[in-house]
């Protein structure tokens, strides 16, 4: 038989429409797949856009669950790479006493170089000291008020590299120099880094725990927003149903939904935290120079906003996922 | 086609609406299935779509027990039925087309498929030239057309029909009729529920009765 008969849409006999379902091949099937996820997205888009309301405020809540959190990481990472550039040094400083006599340090210079475990020591004089206290932090002027220099004479000693890490092997090292006479106290400057590495440490955990909570929010509100989508076309779900449409068909277009409003939450974010971070920027260079620091923020950059879009569109699939699969098997004729 | 071989229906709540029915409609047969209203014909079509099971009996569609049929079949069963409602369950959030489009779509055909197939359907009903409308924008006679035009537009072997006229005037009710007509001549097993008996009467065609949920056969119809 032609096919040009079954442009009537009615059959020429009951045999022949099952030849319609075997003519169509699998890459015929594949194309109208292809094409209906497509024609899908579109709507869905259209969709949302036809509620510029409702769907703004479901986006904003994404956004600001992951703006959070994304902020937050990019505080910590900031400060990450401050610290890790002392990383390496294992450097100690040692406080003498104030008004120590120019021939006792020498010879405990010369004592101390004798040690083997030191690589590297620096005489800072009290004189030396303030000249740079003065260049530096704007102290400048009320340091000009003083009488006489309040600081005391510093020696910077670098441990050889073997120590680093080695913890009894350090405290060993700080009990020996203490010990010296002239010495009043010994900084460990590791001390700090180890603080501060315990405090960023606290911080990531924090990002973690506030961006696990806030993406349970996020799925919770897309949800919502989705299970409302389906009960106000619970009539067309069913008349889709009742001329065979499959349960996957009728997710679809909610689980479209629901990647939109996560990846345009997401775009948000990631606009909100550059924003943000412009407007910090600004500051803490300012800030960063007065401190004669090079720090600068650690941006979230635009692999980073990609993250939060894709992020926030996994979030909203998952999210209508779970509001569809409940709500629509109950859904029948 | 459809084969009824003591099929009954009961309710969770008790109410038995179909008892017992036995009954075979062939391939390019057509038959009218009335009764008064309660008398289990929306029951009846339901089974046949799947939107219920017997609680009794065989239901066989083309051979096939439907008792046996899984769930994740139905969507699949049902490409093959064709239903027009009463109140026609038209969707009014998209155009005339994109109604009749909506078993294509769903059974994946391709796009130029599609409106070569829809154009083909709408041309049938008489209504190519609103495929661009809102439904809305119909008359109730039109939007039943239409509903028609969705019920056919995938060629399906059996066309179910629950009270297509029932809001209709005479002469479009007889309208629609002759448009069954039409699709039992190319070999569809049509089966139409309605209670309007003058309509019956004027068609030389098969009349089921459902009296409280029993089925019986009259070889013609008297006039009420």
């Amino acid at each position: 038989m032609s096919r040009h008969k079954h442009d009537t849409a009615v059959p020429q006999s009951s045999r022949r429409s099952g030849a319609v379902e075997s003519r169509r091949n699998l890459g015929s099937l594949l194309r109208a797949y292809f094409h209906n996820h497509q024609k899908i997205a579109a709507e869905s888009f259209a969709r949302i856009v036809a509620e510029p309301l409702q769907s703004v405020m479901t986006m904003l809540v994404v956004a600001i669950a992951l703006s959070l959190p994304a902020m937050l990481y990019v505080g910590v990472s900031s400060l990450q790479q401050l610290s890790g550039s002392w990383d390496s040094s294992a450097q100690m400083t040692l406080f003498l006493q104030k008004g120590a006599k120019d021939q006792a340090i020498k010879s405990l210079i010369t004592r101390l170089e004798s040690n083997d475990e030191l690589a590297e020591i620096q005489y800072i004089s009290p004189v030396q000291a303030l000249d740079a206290l003065q260049d530096s932090g704007g102290f400048g002027g009320a340091l000009t008020l003083l009488d006489e220099n309040p600081l005391p004479p510093v020696l910077l000693v670098v441990p050889i590299a073997d120590i680093e890490g080695d913890v009894p092997r350090v405290e060993l090292l700080v009990r020996t120099l203490s010990s010296q006479p002239l010495v009043d106290e010994v900084q460990l400057d590791m001390k700090w880094l180890q603080r501060m590495q315990q405090i960023l440490d606290i911080g990531r955990q924090i990002t973690l725990l506030l961006g696990g909570a806030l993406s349970l929010g996020v799925l919770l509100v897309v949800g919502n927003t989705i299970r409302l989508a389906i009960e106000n076309r619970r009539d067309e779900i069913l008349v889709v149903k009742l001329v065979g449409g499959t349960n996957s068909f009728v997710r679809r277009p909610f689980l479209y939904i629901g990647l939109w409003y996560g990846a345009c939450g997401g775009v948000i974010a990631g606009l909100g935290v550059l924003l943000a971070q412009f407007w910090l920027g600004a500051t803490v260079l300012r800030l960063a120079a007065l401190y004669q620091s090079d720090f600068t923020l650690k941006g979230l950059g635009f692999d980073g906003v990609l993250v939060l879009v894709a992020l926030g569109g996994a979030l909203g699939l998952v999210g209508a996922a779970l509001a569809v699969g409940r709500h629509i098997a109950q859904l029948e004729p | 086609m459809i084969e009824f071989d003591n099929v009954s229906k009961r309710y969770a709540d008790g109410h038995e609406a179909l008892s017992q029915v036995s009954f075979a409609l062939d391939t390019g047969e057509m038959a009218f299935l009335t009764g008064h209203s309660g008398a289990g014909k929306s029951t009846l079509l339901k089974l046949i779509m799947l939107m219920e099971r017997p609680s009794g009996g065989q239901l066989r569609v083309n051979s096939k027990n439907l008792n046996r049929l899984h769930k994740s079949q139905i969507p699949y069963y049902r490409r093959r039925v064709g239903v027009v409602f009463q109140n026609h369950q038209l969707l009014f959030d998209r155009s005339v087309f994109d109604n009749v489009a909506l078993p294509l779509q769903v059974s994946g055909v391709e796009r130029r498929d599609i409106e070569r197939r829809v154009r083909a359907a709408l041309d049938k009903v008489g209504l190519l030239s609103k495929e661009k409308l809102n439904p809305v924008q119909l008359s109730g006679g039109e939007q039943q057309r239409i509903g028609i035009a969705r019920a056919v537009v995938h060629t399906p072997r059996i066309l179910l029909a629950d009270e297509p006229t029932g809001n209709l005037d005479p002469e479009l009710s007889a309208e629609i009729m002759s448009l069954f007509e039409d699709f039992k001549n190319v070999g569809v097993s049509v089966l139409v529920a309605t209670h309007d008996i003058a309509l019956i009467s004027t068609l030389n065609e098969r009349v089921l009765t459902l009296d409280h949920g029993r089925l019986s056969e009259a070889a013609t119809l008297v006039p009420a």
